[in-house]
Order: C-alpha cells, then structure tokens, then sequence
C-alpha cells in the first residue's frame, strides 16, 4: 500500500523540468535526486517527505529519453507518480526500473495539493483521504504486468537469456 | 498494413499485425550516448550478456562531449571501456563521429525498412528513410543489446498530408513547427507520424529528416516516410547492405488523416515553452522580440542544406554587436564539406562561433548556456523552461534561415527583412 501527500502539477511536465539537463554528467541517484522537479518547483526536495506522491496532468514526462527523470524522482522518495497521462519513453521506463505510475484523470481531478492519498498498487484502487473520495487507476495490459512481477525489465531478460542456454 | 505495421510484422516474424498489439521485434541497431548509455551499461552488467551482435550496438559520445568536465569525462570513459570490452565494430571517438542522429544515417548505418532503438528521444529521426525507429530509456537499451529484441506495442498511425508548394524559406522545419502548433505537444502521443504527399515528395532527405526527428516533440513514437527514388539513392551512396523498401497499403488504416495546404504556411516560431506554442513568422517580427544568442546547428537543423541556408544570408553580413551567434555542424563529415564550400569562413567572418560537433548547446550542456533573463532564437527541437540553461532564460525555435536573419538584425525576423 502506497500512502502519501499528493504535490500538484500541471499538464506537459517535461523531463527537462523533471531533471534538468545541467545535471546529467552523473547518473547518481542520490546526486540526481537533490534537483528532482527543480525546474516546475525550485523548492520541491526541501518540502516533500518521503512516501509523498506526484500528481500530474495530462502527458507527465514528455521530452528526453532520460531514464534519471524516474531515477531522480524515485530517489528523491516519491513513492509513486498518478496522472492524466504519461509520455511513453517516461512510461516504459518507469515501468522497467519499477517506479508505480498510474493513469487516472478523475483521480487527478480530484486531487488537490496537500490531499493525504492511499493507493493499492495490485488493484490500482486510489484512495483520496482528504475529501474521501475513490478513484480507479486504468489497469496495465498483462505483458508490462508480467514485466513488473518479474521485478522489473532486467530481471525479465535474465529469464530471457537463461532460457537461451 | 501501414509502413510501420508493415516493419514491425517484419521483425517479429508475422505476417500480419495490427495497432495496439504487443510484440517482440527484433532490432537491427541498439545505440545510446554519453547521458543514457552508462546507465544502461550498468543494467546490462547485472544480466552477464555479452551484446547480441557486435555490430549492430553503438555508444556514442555527443552529449557532453567534447567532455565539459570531470564528470562527463567518466561517463565517456564507462562507455569507451564498454566499447572496448565488447568489441563493438561500431565505436568512434571525439574528432571522428558527431550527433548521433547526424552520424547514424549519414554513415549508412542505418536502412530502409529496419527498426532501430536510441537512448535518445530523437531517434525517431531516421523515419526519414523509412526506417522504424524510437526512443527509449536505458533499461530498455540494455535488454536490447543483450537480447536484440524488445517489446512494443504496435502504435496506430496518423497520416498526415501535405499538399500545395512550399513558399521560399518554408522549409522542413517550419512544417514540423506547424504541424506541431495544430495537433499539441500530445497530439500523437503513442502514435506512428506518417509524413506523406507532394510536398514531401519534393523535399531533400535533410528536410526530412528534420521533420522525422521532431515527431517526438508531438509525442510520436515514430515518424516515417516512404522511401522514394531520393532515399534509396541517399542510401545507396552511404552502404552496400541490401535493404527492404515498405510502403502503407491504399487500404492501411490510419486513426486520423490530417491534410495541410502548404500554400498558405509561414515560417513558423515556436514561442517559450513549448514546440506547439508556435506563431507565423509576420506575427513573431511584429512583437519585435530582441535576442541574445543565435545558435544554428543540433541533430535537427545542423545538416549542410541547414548551414548552406545560413551561410547564404549571413554572407557578406554582420553579426548584431549584442548577439551571439553559435555555428555547429552535426558531424565532422558536415563540418569538413561546410569548410571546402566556404560557409565556416562566411559564419568566421560574419563574427560567429563555430563549434565543433556536440548535443552541447541545445541542452544547456555547455558550448552556448544561457544567463538569467537572456533570450535565443534556435535551429534547435526544444524550448522548455532552462533548457538552453537558466530556468529564466528563453528560447525561441525557428528554422536556419529565421535564426541566421535574426542573429544580423538582433531581433527575430525572416530572412527577407534582415537589415
């Protein structure tokens, strides 16, 4: 169970405002992590505490390939990412390094900055604390679920390749 | 079936597909840089494979390289060492290679009808030859390279139209910059962007590629054109592998067909921060928007037609006292013939700095930053907020001609009004 502080952003959060290209001379997590959102929030890691949620409108991670967007953000301590929708290279990777996103725009709409909410991974059940209100995640087709119960993409080519010899 | 439909069947060994089905295709080139590649290098470590095929895997330092400091230096070297250990046939240094979206085609190393995977979101531009190729992240990279397979979902295609004659300057980029002002910065979220019709038909390979190579800034998966007569001679001079040309079928289904009168398309600026935030060119001169920077060149407007239209305007003129202007060639190739046509020695004596090959500028890497408050007109794909540098700076997108006019009157204007 995911449960969290929701921060709000708006539609188009680019990975450039998710992670800023200055600081891409390192593929440091926890180094990545200290400008996580930098750009959309100058504050954000000095408020957030960990488990918090990011809640996005409408094509959440739209520009680069940067894996360090999802990298920076699951390091930073977000737990999970809830939006309209989500840019499919910011997808796929969050799916293959096992950060929780989840597609709902009711949800979205119904969450307001600060709202306490309460997500079940395996069901994609969200739950919003604050005004009491349930919402349903768009459910993942059963190939990138059997991806996730491999434990993410990685450990699904080391199935791959021993099944090879 | 689409042309993409029709690659993908290809590669995963069907005989027919359809939108939304997921597959497993077989990839024919997996490449990263030096941002996404040592990521992924680390991801195919943990797997204990060696690279599914010695030369259809590529490294490649563009990003921050000329390395810029300490740090790219080692995420060069992670990927040098790579290269090394796995005997990729495909490896070239600094001095050698270039962009990789430059690079790739322009070295033939990648065909017609063959899917490609980049750890780089442009890598949609080899479209352009009629290729399927997509960005993706760095775990996806290492499971390509180990396995030489990945897993897509068939994306649904938009067809789009292109009809008319193209007026002077209205280049490639100017239709992209266009397309992408009238469908969003999502309008093809997931989808193949099929670029057809008369007035792609008459375009050279480098506007195609621009075009291609900005599918992703609409949320495209791919963007793809047929090959015709002008690629497969493109192609042919670059390698000697044979290759398969595809085609959509009269009957392919499409989501949506979108159809443009070019006739009627200005030069197109895409305002701060947004490539779909675009304005015709009359409108962007009227707000008389004054500049900074200049910078011409990146894996989307840094070919020689690019340069040869920035060369033309900027002969014989001046760079503005309060504008810097910032020259790079997207590979050494270019840079060598832009130097025997007499452009670098134009750009030189017009007060512009020319820069060795590099992704630097366009991400505010390094090799053209951007201060607080400071404003650029770019050649370049993205103008998100700091993406030049400085979360307050700007950056405005525009094609060679727009951005070489601009860096002589120091304000944003079209080439024909340049004092």
């Amino acid at each position: 169970m995911i449960s969290g502080k929701a921060w709000v952003f708006g539609n188009n959060i680019d990975t450039d405002a998710i992670i800023p290209a200055r600081y891409l001379n390192t593929s440091d997590p926890m180094e990545l992590a200290k400008h996580c959102m930098e750009d959309a929030d100058t504050d954000f890691v000095k408020k957030i505490s960990k488990g918090d949620i990011i809640v996005g409108g409408e094509n959440f991670g739209c520009g680069s390939s940067r894996e360090h967007a999802p990298i920076c953000i699951k390091a930073a301590g977000i737990s999970c990412v809830v939006a309209k929708s989500f840019a499919r290279i910011f997808f796929r990777n969050a799916i293959n390094m096992a950060l929780p996103i989840f597609e709902s725009k009711e949800a979205v709409e119904g969450t307001k900055e600060g709202d306490k909410v309460e997500i079940n991974e395996n069901t994609g059940e969200i739950r919003n604390l604050t005004s009491g209100k349930t919402f349903r995640a768009k459910p993942l087709p059963p190939f990138i679920q059997k991806i996730i119960n491999s434990g993410g993409l990685i450990n699904y080519v080391k199935e791959e390749l021993a099944k090879k010899k | 079936m689409t042309i993409t439909e029709k690659i993908l069947a290809a590669h995963c060994g069907k005989k027919s597909i359809s939108a939304g089905e997921l597959i497993e295709a077989n990839v024919d080139l997996a490449f990263g840089n030096d941002v996404t590649a040592p990521i992924a290098i680390e991801e195919f470590k943990k797997t204990g494979a060696k690279v599914f095929d010695k030369s259809k895997v590529m490294v490649i330092p563009d990003h921050f390289a000329p390395n810029k400091d300490i740090k790219s230096a080692q995420q060069c070297k992670i990927m040098r060492e790579f290269a090394c250990d796995q005997c990729l046939s495909n490896y070239f240094e600094v001095g050698r290679i270039g962009i990789e979206h430059a690079f790739i085609p322009e070295q033939g190393l990648v065909r017609p009808g063959e899917v490609v995977v980049g750890a780089d979101s442009h890598t949609c531009t080899y479209g352009a030859i009629g290729a399927f190729s997509t960005g993706v992240g760095s775990t996806d990279l290492a499971a390509a390279m180990a396995l030489g397979k990945l897993w897509f979902k068939v994306p649904e295609s938009i067809k789009f139209v292109y009809n008319g004659k193209l007026k002077k300057f209205v280049s490639g980029k100017d239709l992209i910059l266009y397309t992408i002002g009238k469908i969003g910065v999502d309008g093809a979220l997931y989808k193949a962007m099929e670029f057809t019709g008369p007035v792609i038909d008459n375009l050279s390979m480098d506007g195609r590629f621009t075009m291609a190579n900005m599918a992703i800034e609409a949320g495209g998966k791919s963007g793809i054109i047929a090959p015709d007569a002008r690629t497969i001679k493109y192609v042919k001079e670059r390698t000697k592998k044979p290759f398969k040309i595809y085609s959509s079928d009269k009957k392919a289904e499409y989501c949506k067909t979108i159809e443009f009168d070019c006739s009627k398309i200005e030069m197109q600026i895409a305002f701060p921060h947004l490539p779909s935030n675009t304005k015709p060119i009359s409108e962007a001169e009227s707000m008389k928007i004054e500049i900074d920077q200049a910078v011409i060149g990146s894996c989307t407007n840094g070919r020689i037609e690019d340069l040869e239209t920035a060369a033309k305007i900027l002969k014989g003129k001046k760079v503005h006292p309060n504008v810097r202007c910032i020259i790079f060639p997207a590979t050494q190739k270019i840079y060598l013939e832009a130097m025997k046509k007499g452009f670098i020695k134009i750009f030189v004596d017009a007060g512009c700095a020319v820069s060795t090959p590099t992704c630097g500028p366009c991400l505010g890497g390094h090799m053209g930053v951007l201060a607080e408050g400071e404003r650029a007109i770019a050649t370049t794909n993205r103008n998100f907020v700091g993406r030049m540098g400085h979360p307050k700076s700007e950056v405005f997108l525009s094609n060679p001609a727009v951005a070489a006019a601009s860096a002589i009157a120091g304000k944003i204007v079209g080439p024909e009004v340049k004092k």
